[in-house]
Formats: structure tokens, C-alpha cells, sequence
């Protein structure tokens, strides 16, 4: 067993190594093994293995069904995967309690494709909700609650994207890429090592999207942050990952480095 | 020329086919009517052999007796405070109660069943047996009505909180869980924001109800105006039992007014 781990270990730094851009040995932030997943007689993911060096980011690409957004749950456990095993920053998911799972996602930012904020609440409460994080209890439920550093924290976030200005806004009164901009303010309000990112623009038109993916990137290199996220949007996986990873019917189809495709030869793989 | 619409299609019947069992309960319940009409003595003929006794009651109560209007006046705003106090503590009650009711949030089975039981208990029983019970147990007065009325609020609250809490959007709520907030953090976060609406609509009908049982609870003592309609009833004093209905008529119809305006602000989202 220990002879496996160790094995797997190697493959996972030769892996990793061979996507970082300096080819430098790299610290792996995400390592996926053997992962299966069923929805009754339909498999959605199957055998899938890969690993992620620390601060890269990866374009999960792959028609609708092919398994993208299960993946990225079962990678945070928000769907338990059937078989297999998921490690996020050394912690091994597999098997954790309640509160240690806890713990390992609150290192993790996950961007929702729906944004996923409450909508009653102003865009600065929502960002106080990333604390939540850190520590629990009202002072995190609401601006109005919160203490000086964290809401002064939140509106530091809000001014990273912009919306510094509509701290005040319910967040249903703001536009699709106003929403999602706040999510990923939330998102960094965790101080999270990696953003997970699940279509995060596919709700959006084409201008906000490049806005909103443009903004997410930028921040996540500036704070050394790695990035997995699903698009079906073939221009921002050549021009915002450094690899892309496709999946057909729940496996890795295939998975090279962004420069080595074109948007033509990821089109055939749609086809 | 074409066949008329008619002529080619053939709409299917309008009802369709009885099973047998239907049919048995349709004649069941047919006849569960008819004994029903004839054990409650329901009769069309006495009631209008009555309507000479309903006008002479009518004519006997006019005009109105006001000598005893600062009287009926201060009872009336008794009848108000133990509706006020009763809806204020039943609703602040009923909140953890309605959380433990939830399928989604309570922490097991047990929890679950055991708060939905203490709701329905609540609220199967009529506020007026509670303010016989309380009668006994705090003695007469409003103090006894109010009791009645927080656990009758707690039983109409508790289960209307709960549904609301259910129906909360999962968005959210996910979100928080992906960040590893605690279940406590995301009910006050997510659920209790999404739901405050319809709590706030329920909590108002439940005021406008507890004015209207805070009338009916002073006939068994447990204080308010009802005690003095008793009184003038009970001493033929029909003048001034005008005097207090009409006295009950405005305050329930101010605080359905009141409360019915506030609710279609708060379901239309600008309080």
C-alpha cells in the first residue's frame, strides 16, 4: 500500500511537473484517483484521474453530460463520488467527518454557474459570507453584524471587482455579471488556494462573460491561486488555461497543455 | 373543400371513466352528506321562522349604548396587547421550533418528528380549550389569553416557518456548504433571508388571527373585550353589546388593513 501511494505520488509530481510552466518540481493542489460516479443505471464519471500543480489553471471542457460538473463536485464531496479518491492540499477527502471536511473546503473558493447568492441580502453581506469560512456564528450572517475588519475586508473584495460602488445593492437587483462578480468576491473573501469554477460565465452575455472570466483569472494568478474551471466556451479554455482537460462520456479524453491545441482541433472534439 | 375540424378529430369525453371504487366513495360521501344534514338539524324553514327573532335582537340594539365607552375601549386595547404580546413571543418561539420541523435542517429523524408532533399538537387543539387550561393554571385575565394565544400562535407559525424554511432556494445554501459553513451558518444565512418574507406575512396573519381569538377568549375569562360582550349579553344590555361588536369590528378590520398592506409590500420585495 505504501509502495502504491508512493508510486502514486511520483506520477502525480511528474504529472504536474511536466504542465508547470517553469518545469520546475510543483506542488500538487488537486489530485483525483480512480474517480466513479452513478446516477442510477447512467455513469457519469468513470475511472478519472488527474492531478493539478499549485497555482496553474486548468479548462475542464466536454459536451453537456460528459461529466464536467459532477467532477468538480465530487472533487469538493458536494456529490459523493461512487469509488475512487480525492486529495485537496495534502487532506485526503475520502472518509473525512463533518467538520474536517468542512475545514478543507473552506480552503476551497467554488464559483456557481447561478451565482448562488442570497438574494434578499446586500452584495456586501454576501461577501461576509465568505468569513464563514474562517469563523461561524451571526456576526458572519450579515454586513450589519459583522466586525469592522471583516466588513472592511468585504469591501475590499467588492472594490477587486469592481462593485465597490453597489455595496449596498440587494443582490437580485444586480445584473448577471454584477452577480457573479459578487460571488467571486465571496469566493476570495475566503482567502481560498484554489477557486473551483463551474461554467461561471455561461449564464452571462459574451461581453460580461469575457469581463467576469477575464477578472477571475487575473485575480487568482495575482494571489498565486489555482484554477479549475468547466467552459464550453473554447476561447477561454485556449486563453485563460494553461491546460485543458477534456472529458467524453465520463472518462479523459484528452489533456495537454493549452498551447499545444487550436480552437479548430477543439472543435473536433465536440463533433 | 377541406373536412371541418369536427369531422376529423374526436375530442375524448369530458370526464373520464369512473372506476368502481370511485364510484363507491362518490356514493359514500353522498351519503355521509345527506345523515350529516339531517343529525344537524339543518332547516331551512326554522331559520326563517328565526328572522323575525335576528330583527327584534337588531332593533333592540339600536341605537348604540356608548355611556361605557372609555370602558369597552380600555378592554379593546387589552384585546390588542394580549393579541400583540401573544403573536410577538409565539413567533419568536415558533422560529427554532419551525428549524427543528424541517426536513432539511433538523439534525435527525427524531428531532424532526418529535418538533412536528409538538406543532400539530399545538395546533389541532382550539385556542379556547388552551385558555381554559391556562385559566386554571394562572387564574382569570388577559394573562391567561395570552399564554392560549402564544401556543396557538406557535402551532399556525411552526408549520407555515417550516414550509417556507423547506421551500428556501438550494442555491445558496450550497454555496455555503462548498465554503465549509456550519448548518447553523447557512440557516442564518441563506434559508432565514429567502424565507423572511413569507414569515413575516404569516406572522402578520397570525396577528390579525389572535385579535380576532383574543375577542372570543374573554367568554371563558381569559381576559379582553370579550368578558364585557359576555356581560351585556348575558344582562339583555343589547345597546351596549352593539357598542362593543362594533368596537371588535374596527380594530380586527384595522389590523386585517394594516396588515394586509404590509404584506403585499413585503411579498412585492420593497420593505
Amino acid at each position: 500500500m505504501q509502495l502504491h501511494h508512493r508510486l502514486q505520488a511520483e506520477t502525480d509530481m511528474a504529472v504536474a511537473t511536466h504542465f508547470a510552466t517553469d518545469h520546475q518540481p510543483a506542488t500538487i493542489d488537486l489530485s483525483v484517483r480512480g474517480l466513479t460516479k452513478r446516477f442510477g443505471s447512467m455513469e457519469i464519471l468513470r475511472d478519472v484521474s488527474f492531478s493539478v500543480a499549485k497555482g496553474s489553471v486548468v479548462a475542464l471542457i466536454g459536451s453537456n453530460g460528459a461529466g464536467k460538473s459532477t467532477l468538480l463536485r465530487c472533487c469538493l464531496r458536494l456529490t459523493e463520488p461512487d469509488t475512487g479518491s480525492v486529495e485537496i492540499l495534502g487532506t485526503q477527502l475520502n472518509g473525512l467527518k463533518h467538520s474536517a471536511l468542512a475545514k478543507t473546503r473552506a480552503k476551497v473558493g467554488f464559483v456557481f454557474q447561478k451565482h448562488n447568492l442570497s438574494g434578499r441580502l446586500s452584495a456586501l453581506s454576501n461577501v461576509v459570507h465568505g468569513v464563514q469560512s474562517r469563523f461561524g456564528g451571526p456576526l458572519a450572517w450579515h454586513q450589519a453584524l459583522a466586525p469592522r475588519a471583516v466588513r472592511d475586508d468585504a469591501m475590499e473584495m467588492l472594490e477587486h471587482v469592481g462593485l465597490a460602488h453597489r455595496a449596498t445593492s440587494r443582490a437580485d437587483k444586480l445584473s448577471g455579471g454584477q452577480s457573479q462578480r459578487v460571488a467571486i468576491a465571496r469566493a476570495l473573501m475566503q482567502r481560498p488556494s484554489i477557486i473551483f469554477a463551474d461554467e461561471p460565465v455561461a449564464s452571462l452575455d459574451p461581453t460580461a462573460g469575457e469581463e467576469v472570466m477575464a477578472l477571475l483569472i487575473s485575480l487568482a494568478r495575482t494571489r498565486g491561486v489555482t484554477v479549475v474551471f468547466t467552459t464550453h466556451n473554447l476561447r477561454h479554455a485556449l486563453d485563460y488555461s494553461e491546460r485543458i482537460i477534456g472529458l467524453r462520456a465520463g472518462c479523459i479524453a484528452m489533456d495537454d497543455r493549452a498551447s499545444s491545441y487550436s480552437a479548430e482541433t477543439l472543435r473536433t472534439f465536440y463533433a | 373543400m377541406p373536412d371541418p375540424v369536427s369531422a376529423r378529430l374526436q375530442a375524448p369525453s369530458r370526464l373520464g371513466r369512473t372506476t368502481p371504487l370511485q364510484f363507491t366513495l362518490l356514493v359514500a360521501v353522498g351519503a355521509a352528506l345527506v345523515f350529516s344534514f339531517y343529525d344537524s338539524g339543518f332547516s331551512v324553514w326554522r331559520f326563517i321562522e328565526g328572522l323575525p327573532n335576528i330583527w327584534r335582537l337588531l332593533t333592540d340594539m339600536f341605537p348604540p349604548d356608548i355611556s361605557r365607552l372609555s370602558a369597552v375601549l380600555l378592554r379593546l386595547l387589552e384585546t390588542f396587547q394580549m393579541a400583540f404580546v401573544g403573536t410577538f413571543v409565539g413567533v419568536i418561539l415558533s422560529l427554532p421550533i419551525a428549524i427543528l420541523a424541517t426536513r432539511t435542517h433538523s439534525p435527525n429523524r427524531f428531532v424532526y418528528y418529535s418538533a412536528r408532533t409538538v406543532v400539530s399538537f399545538f395546533r389541532t387543539i382550539p385556542d379556547l380549550i388552551w385558555a381554559l387550561i391556562f385559566v386554571v393554571a394562572v387564574g382569570l385575565g388577559p394573562f391567561a389569553g395570552t399564554l392560549a394565544l402564544i401556543v396557538d400562535t406557535i402551532g399556525f407559525c411552526g408549520r407555515f416557518f417550516a414550509e417556507a424554511m423547506e421551500e428556501a432556494d438550494e442555491g445558496p445554501q450550497e454555496a455555503l456548504r462548498a465554503l465549509g459553513a456550519s448548518r447553523l451558518d447557512i440557516i442564518g444565512s441563506a434559508v432565514l433571508p429567502a424565507a423572511m418574507p413569507s414569515m413575516i406575512a404569516t406572522s402578520l396573519f397570525s396577528l390579525e388571527k389572535a385579535t380576532r381569538s383574543s375577542v372570543v377568549l374573554g367568554i371563558v375569562g381569559a381576559g379582553g373585550i370579550g368578558m364585557e360582550l359576555e356581560v351585556a349579553m348575558n344582562l339583555f344590555n343589547y345597546q351596549q353589546a352593539l357598542t362593543i361588536i362594533l368596537a371588535i369590528f374596527i380594530l380586527v378590520l384595522a389590523v386585517e388593513q394594516v396588515g394586509g398592506k404590509l404584506r403585499s409590500r413585503i411579498i412585492a420585495g420593497n420593505a
